[in-house]
């Protein structure tokens, strides 16, 4: 079986999600190795080795996250080209697709991008992709040198295969020409003690409806343990921050639930909430077109609706 | 100054989009083309970036005959001038070769930045500045919600899923610009009339010194096997308010296992 190579998403040697879905999916092409770049690979290892990767790559230099993007790549095709893998799987953010990029045009392989299915087939590696804001699925192939696949969060449930997750270390270079977009601040952002926007299983938005006071739609996410997201018009109006936009410019979400409340549901929205397995609305506007994708809609006054929902999910839960 | 900013032409989104089922390629036919709405963002920034300095703006495509258009588009809001390269090789040509293309244009064209949108609306891949960069062994600062241009300088903030970073590099650079950057000026009456005297070449690949088999639906590295539209979704529930909505909402999540 062949190498199947998954770059790790992690901040500080804490593993992301999507990163088990990728070895979960990466093990239907071949045997699972992990690519670790950065610093804290002792405290990712034992997750890994949990979901499968047979080893563990470990590339850490400082220029490695000084720099934007590039040193990363220019590491990971050197890693490429020396073993040969069958396949390279990475995750579908913009630093993943940045990253995926240039590595196709370092080891002049096709790329294929936003997939939600990766599996073996009779062409070699095959994709499905959700395009046009969700409106068509793709099925694709690459033709080309090593696969490179990005794939969206959630595309899989990540399942447990223990496996050996042996630390190997390789050593790298860095040429001066990849250090050119240097990192001079960075500011992580602050907890909300909410799950993560891509990883959750339940999303509740907010848009333009709710006049710009999220409390309502806060206190419905938190009797559901969910996320918080938000339209553009939420955003731009400045009432919730851009990195819970969901939407084109914005979040994919695929969540098993999604609940959009004051969200008319425009094209650009869609495309980033379409794939949720169970989508509701609440909306003063029977003629709102996110009507038109919900499995249960409520025709409401989302400030009457959502506190009264909330009281009753709180009473359930006992 | 010189700052060139590279816009597609796409099909409206707002439209219903689909391929054309003889190759799989997005189908232009049926559906109005316009400037992505995404690289409008795109030529505002390079815009403001060469207000006061004597440079020029260049608007560069890569498309079909009518992406004459977007590039029209950008000259009514202030470019300069266009160039855009068409030829019936082109078509089909997946992320890879759409890159070469942009790579060898921009080596006939004389520039200090070149902007990009995050996206495009139709591949919405993100991937293209990045892959030109690559090419051109440039420094790519990307996903810039805002950009300064001082001197030879671009610095860029960028809003990144765990961390809000600040980004620097020197020209000649790329730069990457969200729908976060600042909405673009629509172009006024009298942009739209000194556009029609603004020059625009048209190159051919044999212009650029590239072979056809190099670029195209035959030379992409990626294959479409198939596609299909989304099985619709059955109708849902839906009920109207009367004092007892949230209640039945929370009854459907409960029968959902939800709660
Ligand atoms: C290039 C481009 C990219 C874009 N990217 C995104 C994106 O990533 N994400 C995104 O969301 N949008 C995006 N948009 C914008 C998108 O087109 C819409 O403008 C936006 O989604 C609208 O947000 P909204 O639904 O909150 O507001 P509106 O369309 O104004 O809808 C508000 C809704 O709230 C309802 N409402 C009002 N009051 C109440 C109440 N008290 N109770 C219940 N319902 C109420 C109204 O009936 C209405 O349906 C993009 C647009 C473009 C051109
Ligand atoms: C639904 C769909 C799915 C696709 N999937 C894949 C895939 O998985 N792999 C693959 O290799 N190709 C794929 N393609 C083809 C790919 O989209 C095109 O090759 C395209 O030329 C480059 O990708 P993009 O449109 O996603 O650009 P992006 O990388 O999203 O574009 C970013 C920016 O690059 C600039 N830019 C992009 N194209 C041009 C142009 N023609 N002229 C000038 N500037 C430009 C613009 O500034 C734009 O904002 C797909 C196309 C479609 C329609």
């Amino acid at each position: 079986m062949s190498e199947i190579f998954v770059l790790v998403d992690h901040v500080d040697g804490t593993v992301r999600k999507t990163t088990g879905e990728l070895l979960t999916l990466a093990r239907r092409l071949g045997t699972p190795s992990a690519v670790f770049i950065g610093s804290g690979a002792d405290s990712a290892q034992a997750y890994l080795a949990k979901f499968g990767a047979e080893k563990v790559y470990v590339l850490d230099a400082p220029e490695l996250t000084e720099y934007l993007v590039a040193p990363k790549a220019e590491a990971l095709a050197e890693l490429v080209s020396s073993k040969q893998p069958g396949a390279v799987l990475i995750s579908s953010s913009a630093e993943g697709k940045e990253i995926a990029g240039r590595l196709a045009i370092k080891t002049e392989s096709g790329l294929i991008t936003d997939a939600v299915d990766v599996r073996a087939g009779g062409d070699g590696v095959e994709t499905t992709q959700s395009v046009f804001a969700g409106n068509f699925t793709v099925e694709a192939t690459v033709t080309k040198g090593t696969p490179i696949v990005a794939v969206k969060p959630n595309s899989a449930a990540p399942e447990e295969s223990p496996a050996a997750g042996a630390l190997e270390p390789v050593s790298v270079t860095i040429s001066d020409a990849a250090k050119t977009a240097k990192i001079t601040d960075s500011k992580p952002r602050a907890a909300t003690g909410r799950p993560e926007l891509t990883e959750a299983a339940i999303v509740v938005s907010g848009g333009r409806g709710t006049g710009g006071d999220f409390s309502q739609v806060e206190a419905f996410a938190d009797s559901l343990g969910a996320a918080v997201g938000a339209s553009r018009a939420a955003v731009d109006s400045g009432w919730y921050p851009h990195s819970f936009q969901v939407g084109q410019t914005g979040k994919t979400v695929s969540p098993q639930l999604y609940v959009a409340n004051g969200i008319s549901g425009a094209i650009q929205h869609r495309a980033g909430m379409q794939t949720s397995k169970t989508i509701v609305a609440v909306n003063k506007d029977e003629e709102a077109p996110i009507f038109e994708l919900v499995d249960f809609g409520v025709v409401g006054d989302l400030k009457e609706v959502l506190p009264q929902a909330t009281d009753e999910v709180n009473k359930r839960k006992g | 100054m010189n700052i060139v900013v590279c816009v597609k032409y796409v099909p409206d989104a707002t439209a219903d989009r689909s391929f054309d089922s003889s190759d799989s390629t997005v189908d232009r036919e049926g559906v109005d083309g316009l400037l992505s709405e995404l690289d409008e963002y795109a030529v505002e920034q390079a815009l403001l970036a060469a207000e006061d300095g004597d440079g020029e703006v260049t608007v560069l495509t890569v498309g079909p005959a009518d992406a004459a258009d977007a590039v029209r588009k950008a000259l009514q809001m202030g470019a300069d001038k266009g160039v855009h390269v068409e030829d019936d090789d082109i078509a089909g040509s997946d992320a890879v070769a759409t890159s070469l293309i942009l790579a060898k244009a921009l080596g006939t064209l004389e520039y200090d930045l070149v902007f990009f949108g995050m996206s495009s609306t139709d591949g919405t891949m993100g991937v293209v500045p990045t892959m030109v960069a690559e090419r051109l062994g440039l420094p790519a600062v990307t996903y810039g919600s805002e950009i300064t241009v001082d001197g030879s300088t671009v610095t860029v903030r960028r809003d990144g899923d765990v961390a809000t970073e600040t980004i620097t590099a020197t020209a000649p650079a790329v730069v990457s610009v969200t729908d976060q950057s600042g909405e673009p000026r629509y172009p006024s009456f009298k942009g739209i009339m000194a556009a029609k005297k603004k020059p625009v070449e048209d190159l051919t690949l044999s212009d650029l010194g590239i072979d056809a088999s190099e670029v195209g639906l035959g030379a992409a590295w990626t294959k479409v096997l198939s596609f299909a539209p989304r099985p619709p979704r059955s109708a849902g529930e839906i009920v109207t308010d009367e004092g007892d909505g949230g209640t039945k909402l929370a009854e459907f999540l409960a029968s959902k296992k939800f709660v």
